[in-house]
Parts: C-alpha cells; structure tokens; sequence
C-alpha cells in the first residue's frame, strides 16, 4: 500500500470523528440505555464512544482512555440476566439491550500509613483495616473486579498476613472500586491492597543486585561525562549511536 | 509420599506458627507430602458457629471446591483435607456434612456460588490426628526419648463436639492418648480434658476463662502431668498464655508446660529444637527424665 493510500484509510476510519457519522454507512446497530433512556448506538462502540455518540460530554469517570486509569467504571445489566456486571467503560463494546450507568466515584477513606514506621508483622493490615475480619469469603468483590483479580483471595491473605500473596493477587488492579462499592462487609479492598504492595515492595520483595548497583553508578558520577557528550550530539550521530547499539545488541547486554 | 490436600487455617499462619511447622514436621517423616491449598479463604469459623445464616457456609464449601479441582488437576492423591486447628476442622466438617445432608441449603449454596465449580459433596475433611491413628506404637522410629513425661491430654470442645463431627467417640475419647503413647510419653486424662476452656469469652469474660483454665490445669497438675497437650491454637492461648493472670487469682497456682500435640511428636521424630522460637517447658522435663543436660542445637 502506498503512502497515500494508507493516509486514505486512516481518513476513511476516522471519518465519523471529522464529519460525523453518516449512518448510512453503519451497517450494525445496539439499543442501550443509559441511565433508563433509550439510545440507538452504532454497535462496534465501546460504551464510552457510545455515550458521547449519544451526546454525552465526559468530564468525569474519563481518564486515560485505555483501560489503566480506573475512572470509568460501569456498571450494567443485560436483558434477560439478573447479574449485575461490571466494566471499564473505555475497554468494553455495547451489547445489545445493555441497561447501564457509569459510578463517578466510590467514596473511599484511606487510612494514612507510613511503611518506615510500620513492622513488617502478621497484624499490620488489620491494625489499618481492622474492617478486613469482617469478610465472610462471599466472594462478590471477585465477581466484581472488571480486572478478574481474585479480590476476595487477596483479602483473606491480608487477614493471615501474607504480603506477597496481596501483592501478586492484586498487581493488576487498577482501583476502579467496584470491590468496595459491592463488599457486604464494606471492606476497601484496593487501599489494603494498595498498602499491601507498599510494604511487600519496602520489606519482602528480594532487591535486585543489578539495579543497586546501576543507581549508584549513577550517584557517583560514572556516567556523567558520556550523558553530556550524547545530550550535545546531533539527530544525525544520534540515529548512528543508536543503530551500532541494535546491530551490537549482545555485547551491550552482556556490558549491564 | 502420598500427597494430600492441607488446610492450614489463619491461626496457624500468624499466632501458631509452631503448631504448623512441628506438624509438617511430623507428617513429612511419616510418609505424608501436605499440599497446602494455593488459595484458601477463613475456614469460617467464626461466623458459621453462631449463626446459621447460610452465606457464613460459603467459605468452607468453597475450601471443599478446591480441594475437589486439585484432585480433578492430579494435584492430590485422594480428596481429601486435613487440618490442625481444631476450629477449621470443626467447621469445615460441619459445613461438609450439612451441605451432603440438606438438599436445600446444597441448592441454594450452589446458586449463590454460581460462578465457581459446583461442589460435588466427595471431599473427606480429617484432622490431622486421625491420619495417624491406626499407626502401631512401635512401628515409628524416634530419634529422642519421652519415656517417663506425662502428658495431660486436653481435647476441648471441637475435635468432639457437635457429635457429628466428632473426631473420636464424643463421650470416651482415646484418639489424643493414643497419640502421645506413639511417640513415646504417658498418656493422662481426666474429665476435665474434654471440658471448654471459655473459647472467644476470653475477649469479653476474662475472669470465667481464668476460673475453667485454672480448673483444667489443676485437674491435669493434680494426675501427675508434666505437661499439657491441646490442638487448638484459642485453648493454647488460654490454658498457656494467660497462666500469670490465673497465679493472680488464685495464689496457689503453679503453672504447667502447655504445647501443641504436634510439637511433642516432632521433638521425638528429631526436629531441631531451633526451629522453636522458645523453648517448650515440656522439652525442658523430657530433658530432665532422660537424663540429658541440653538439647543439641
Ligand atoms: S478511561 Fe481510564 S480506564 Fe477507562
């Protein structure tokens, strides 16, 4: 495909984005309702295009636009199914029928920590979030992670203590807090979590020998001179120091 | 090695980090691989015991399902789960048999549970004790000698209690002598081994736990014992760690070594006595009756 003719699609996908939709050239529809109304959609939206298709302007629950943020969570049900879902609404398509709203918020305190004062002890989740006894492993945070973490697994390793496993279980979430807005025991998952990771990183996590020493390299002036000479090169020698780099690929990784 | 699925239980993790550590112990030189669960939630206890609200069932039900997926994995060798803590093992055993026994509780504990595997009621949920209690007295090779320590055996309420999901005859247990004498000490036991020790009213009613504490410890300095046996980390805490506040209520109080039935079994299989964070007082005696002046760490 020419340079041209790429230029041409791209235009073509993004027409609807420059002069609107023509609907005539869609050939699949959905029919969500956002909060009770009815809206006639153009079925391959996520449902965060589809609401601004439907005139809706985010100035909330819209972050990053790709699934890391956290900000647009939603929450939906489909027709003919008694479950109450959960979304990312930037990371999920419309289904036909959906009957949906967007949370702008869950109303969280956090509990103020300071990992250097705290001892890396079987009981420091329970002395910030003593609310964590009061799980009964009903699981429904678990259902409601739109990340498929195993939420509830993470809060029964907090209660027994065990950093790391938190950590693992819960390194993927991206705190939209539907764990905690669903919890019967009105537990805040993500901050335990959160604090979880913190201290997993301060106290358990193994360091790394490599990285210790790279720092303080870099503390003590070893690479000083090489940065300033590169931060005065032009384009030209750059893309040169660059393509000797990838052509020489083994020799700098065995060099550290 | 046979594998089996192990529950350990949150106490055992935190506050009763020995009680683990000497069992796995004591399983590994009998010929036992325990496969502890990747992931396991709260056995339940504390809320299946006082209420019969069925979501309080989820937890163990859901220990069960897992167990049943490692078998279905090859991760096990049988369906089964065995446990230490007296309280895990209660629970999960009675919400095994209510969920083999009441198609309706099953229905509805299917229908909340159902994004999970559905729990085919076929796991066995057995105590640690009675894995081991058909093993003949001579048959174990020990490495240390307990001859001549008297042991009080002390059951408390749930290894035997409801009678369902006794461990032993609920009425005339022999299950925790027989034990003992396995590995070499004298068995002793009075009524008062099976009589509760004040379980949670510790956190509440202090002073009824201090007064059944020091009645049970009585009993068992009173037989001769030189020291106490429990597999309940609740009953540890309160027939060891509060034994100066029974001195302070009643004066003529001596106080007697308390341990876990594990600790007692992995001493005389040979564990490093290093492994202990202190030394148990009834190593200390068993020291003394044998003769030998320290322990080899
Ligand atoms: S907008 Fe950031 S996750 Fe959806």
């Amino acid at each position: 495909m020419s340079k041209k003719d790429i230029m041409g699609e791209i235009a073509k996908a993004n027409s609807s984005v420059i002069k609107g939709v023509d609907k005539s050239e869609i050939k699949h529809w959905a029919n969500i309702y956002i909060m009770g109304q009815r809206y006639e959609v153009p079925a391959d939206l996520t449902i965060m295009q589809a609401m601004e298709y439907a005139g809706f302007r985010f100035i909330h629950s819209c972050g990053c636009r790709a699934g890391f943020c956290g900000a647009c969570s939603t929450i939906y049900r489909l027709k003919g199914d008694y479950r109450l879902k959960t979304a990312m609404a930037c990371q999920t398509r419309v289904e036909e029928g959906m009957f949906l709203v967007q949370l702008p918020f869950s109303p969280a305190v956090k509990p103020r920590w300071n990992i250097e004062k705290t001892g890396y002890e079987d009981g420091a989740f329970l002395a910030y979030f003593p609310e964590i006894a009061r799980c009964v492993s009903c699981n429904t945070c678990t259902k409601a992670c739109p990340q498929d973490l195993q939420v509830m697994d993470y809060i029964q390793a907090a209660l027994r203590g065990d950093f790391k496993k938190v950590s693992e279980l819960s390194f993927d979430c991206i705190q939209c807090g539907m764990c905690a807005v669903r919890c019967p025991a009105e537990i805040v998952h993500y901050h335990v979590a959160q604090f979880g990771r913190e201290m997993y990183g301060r106290y358990g996590y193994p360091r790394n020998a490599v990285l210790d020493k790279r720092v303080s390299d870099i503390k003590k002036g070893v690479y000083d001179k090489e940065f300033k000479d590169l931060v005065k090169k032009n384009k030209d020698e750059l893309v040169k120091i660059y393509k000797d780099q990838l052509a020489n690929k083994d020799k700098f990784i065995k060099g550290g | 090695m046979k594998k089996i699925g192990y529950y350990p239980g949150c106490t055992l993790k935190t506050k009763a980090k020995i009680f683990e550590k000497t069992a796995l112990y004591t399983a590994e030189k009998l010929g036992y691989e325990f496969i502890e669960l990747p992931n396991w939630n709260c056995c339940g206890a504390v809320f299946s015991l006082s209420s019969d609200d069925l979501i309080h069932h989820l937890a163990p039900i859901r220990n069960l399902v897992r167990v049943q997926d490692m078998k279905e994995g090859a991760f096990l060798s049988e369906e089964t789960l065995v446990t230490l803590c007296s309280m895990c093992f209660n629970t999960l055993k009675r919400a095994n048999i209510r969920y083999k026994n009441s198609a309706e509780d099953r229905s509805k504990i299917k229908n909340i549970m159902d994004t999970e595997s559905a729990y085919q009621g076929n796991v066995s949920v057995l105590h640690f004790l009675e894995l081991f209690k058909s093993i003949e007295p001579g048959s174990v090779k020990l490495k240390r000698k307990l001859k001549g320590l008297k042991v009080f055996v002390y059951y408390g309420c749930t290894l035997l209690r409801p009678k369902e999901a006794s461990l032993d005859d609920a009425e005339a247990p022999v299950i925790l002598e027989r034990y003992v004498e396995t590995f070499g000490a004298e068995a002793l036991s009075t009524p008062f081994s099976r009589l509760c020790c004040g379980s949670y009213q510790t956190v509440n009613a202090r002073e009824k736990v201090v007064e059944l504490a020091y009645k049970i410890l009585t009993s068992a300095i009173e037989s001769g014992a030189d020291a106490v046996i429990t597999a309940c980390p609740l009953c540890f805490f309160n027939l060891k760690d509060i034994q100066n506040e029974i001195c302070a209520a009643y004066p003529d109080f001596k106080g007697i070594p308390v341990a876990y039935f594990t600790e007692l079994s992995a001493y005389a299989l040979g564990m490093d006595p290093g492994e202990w964070d202190e030394e148990p007082g009834f190593i200390k005696t068993a020291l003394a009756q044998t003769g030998e002046k320290k322990i080899k760490r």
